[in-house]
């Protein structure tokens, strides 16, 4: 194999790991306090909105239900407003930022949902504020599910982020169509697959440890 | 201490697919007072509204009328933020512990105190000691998954207590635990209502621990409080038909099975009265099977016989046919109510003559 060649395939990586460390870096600040926002918004929780939960949960099903490759050429205007392109790595992760911020959203929701209610009602009776029960009891109690959940993200995200290709995105994906399928190289095809999975490996061990360093029940 | 006045509480549930919703009270019209430094047992079965009433005291559950009072403040006309402040003062337990997992025993102990602001320096001083006090300061480090039920219960009395409250709440506190570790928490909260001079309001639906702890003890049935007594004289006279099946069933004290069948109410010809005799005080040492024998011509057979001390008193209860021609059972039973006892007929059994 050329050096070129190899050096297309670190290109590549890079590209993929940038992308999805930018979104996943921007939806986990966004997706975790609006997964937060969807849970004590209940009706009977802690910061009970109904109408604003409903219309919360409304927006956050829209965005976990659009196709995401509708999902990436639908948004492409808000993409050249944000950063002022429609193609590269930059404009890949708007997409996959949108996409993931819901998506994280709902599986912190779920997170704090196993949380036992006793917890919340033991801390109520200690005279704790909607506030000091999200971030003293809900948050630190739902360390492990969130990681879960960041793991899952961070892993959808790789897959998702091969699609950038169709955006001119570049990474892996995008790689391996071109010159893997495209040009009928299997090598490439192969070893872009390999790249990927190595990289979900890793990213869902790092995640299994996280979590088990966090949670203690 | 704690004090409720008129308090209900009414669920209104939903009707299915839009239909008429439905209104369910769960507590009816409850007056209900608590002295400082006293322990209080509301007893009642499951679904009685126990765990409503305990939880209205510190606004949990909003009655839906009535206020309520806790050292001298009305909590029910209270600001979000006030309430606050004022539940610092209130301490609480539960059947299942709740604590943080992922908070160390010091930590969970700790969470009280930063919640109200106190400074990390302070939160050191003030938790361990607590610790101490029940028997845990060797666990500091360890989590709550690591300890046994009575220890999570130790740590969640010590967090009870870290705000330094006036009144603590125990919801249903150690019906999750076994006999012993009951008996050691116990121990534990009658200590500390000693030592500190905690008000405590407990609920419970297991007699033992009225019996063991409880200075004065309510019965609630169906969202109202039907019966209050000191727990002396709960135990030795229940004045409702409920209050009597628990003691029944604490003391299992019943007449055997075959008697039973065989009781009827309303005494026959050659019938002898079968009655349940409860008593305390001095009546404990009287010789009165023998008196009854001599001084009123009936011959006693002891069905059942049992001697219970609770708290400071000692309590007598047997079941016992007296036999003899009718005009003497009367006689015998005048006599026993003369002499302080509680009697209670409960059938007659027919003998052949």
């Amino acid at each position: 194999m050329s050096s070129a060649m190899l050096d297309l395939i670190l290109e590549a990586t890079l590209d993929t790991l940038y992308m999805v460390a930018i979104s996943g870096v921007i939806s986990a600040l966004v997706g975790i306090p609006l997964g937060v926002l969807l849970y004590v918004t209940r009706p009977g929780q802690v910061l009970a909105q109904p109408v604003l939960n409903g219309v919360l949960g409304v927006v956050t099903n829209i965005g976990r239900s659009i196709p995401f490759i509708i999902l990436m050429v639908a948004i492409i205007p808000f993409t050249r407003l944000l950063v002022g392109t429609s193609i590269g790595t930059n404009a890949a992760a708007v997409p996959l930022t949108i996409a993931a911020i819901p998506f994280i959203a709902r599986l912190v929701e779920g997170a704090l949902n196993e949380i036992n209610p006793g917890l919340v009602e033991a801390a109520q009776s200690m005279g704790a504020t909607p506030w000091q029960i999200i971030h003293k009891v809900l948050l630190p109690e739902a360390r492990g599910g969130i990681f879960t959940a960041l793991t899952v993200t961070i892993v959808t995200l790789v897959s998702y982020s091969a699609m950038a290709g169709a955006v001119g995105g570049g990474g892996l994906g995008d790689l391996g169509i071109r010159y893997g399928y495209n040009r009928f190289n299997p090598t490439i095809m192969l070893i872009t697959v390999a790249i990927l999975v190595v990289m979900v490996q890793g990213f869902q061990s790092l995640g299994d440890y996280l979590v088990r360093k966090s949670d203690h029940k | 201490m704690i004090e409720l006045h008129d308090v209900s509480k009414t669920y209104v549930l939903k009707g299915r697919g839009g239909g008429i919703a439905r209104t369910v009270p769960a507590l009816k019209k409850i007056d209900f007072h608590v002295p400082a430094g006293r322990i209080h047992g509301v007893i009642g079965l499951s679904g009685a509204g126990k765990s409503t009433l305990i939880r209205c005291v510190n606004l949990l559950e909003r009655p839906t009328t009535g206020t309520v009072t806790v050292d001298g403040q009305e909590l029910t006309g209270l600001s979000r933020a006030a309430l606050n402040q004022a539940r610092h003062r209130i301490g609480m337990i539960f059947q299942h512990f709740n604590l943080l997992t992922n908070r160390t025993v010091f930590a969970n102990v700790a969470l009280p105190l930063e919640l109200m602001g106190v400074k990390r320096a302070e939160i050191q001083e003030r938790v361990t000691p607590l610790l101490e006090l029940v028997g845990l300061a060797d666990k500091a480090s360890q989590y709550p998954a690591q300890l046994s039920g009575g220890q999570k219960q130790r740590v969640a009395i010590a967090r009870a207590l870290a705000s330094r409250p006036k009144v603590l709440l125990c919801d249903e506190a150690t019906s999750a635990l076994d006999p012993q570790t009951t008996a050691s928490i116990l121990a534990l909260l009658r200590d500390i209502n000693r030592k500190l001079g905690l008000t405590i309001l407990l609920i419970t639906h297991e007699m033992e621990v009225v019996k063991s702890i409880c200075h004065r003890v309510s019965l609630i049935s169906d969202g109202e409080l039907v019966e209050e007594a000191e727990v002396g004289d709960f135990f030795t006279a229940p004045r409702t038909q409920l209050g009597r099946e628990f003691l029944n069933d604490f003391l299992k004290l019943e007449p055997p099975r075959a008697l039973i069948e065989r009781l009827e109410e309303t005494p026959g010809t050659h019938s002898h009265p079968v009655v349940r005799l409860a008593f305390s005080g001095d009546a404990v040492s009287t010789p009165l099977v023998s008196r009854l024998a001599r001084e009123c011509g009936v011959d006693v057979s002891i069905l059942q016989a049992k001697v219970e001390s609770i708290q400071e008193r000692t309590l007598g209860l047997m079941i016992a046919e007296l036999m003899g021609p009718a005009e003497k059972t009367r006689e015998a039973l005048a006599y026993l109510e003369s002499h302080d006892l509680h009697v209670e007929v409960l059938g007659h059994v027919q003998r052949d003559a």
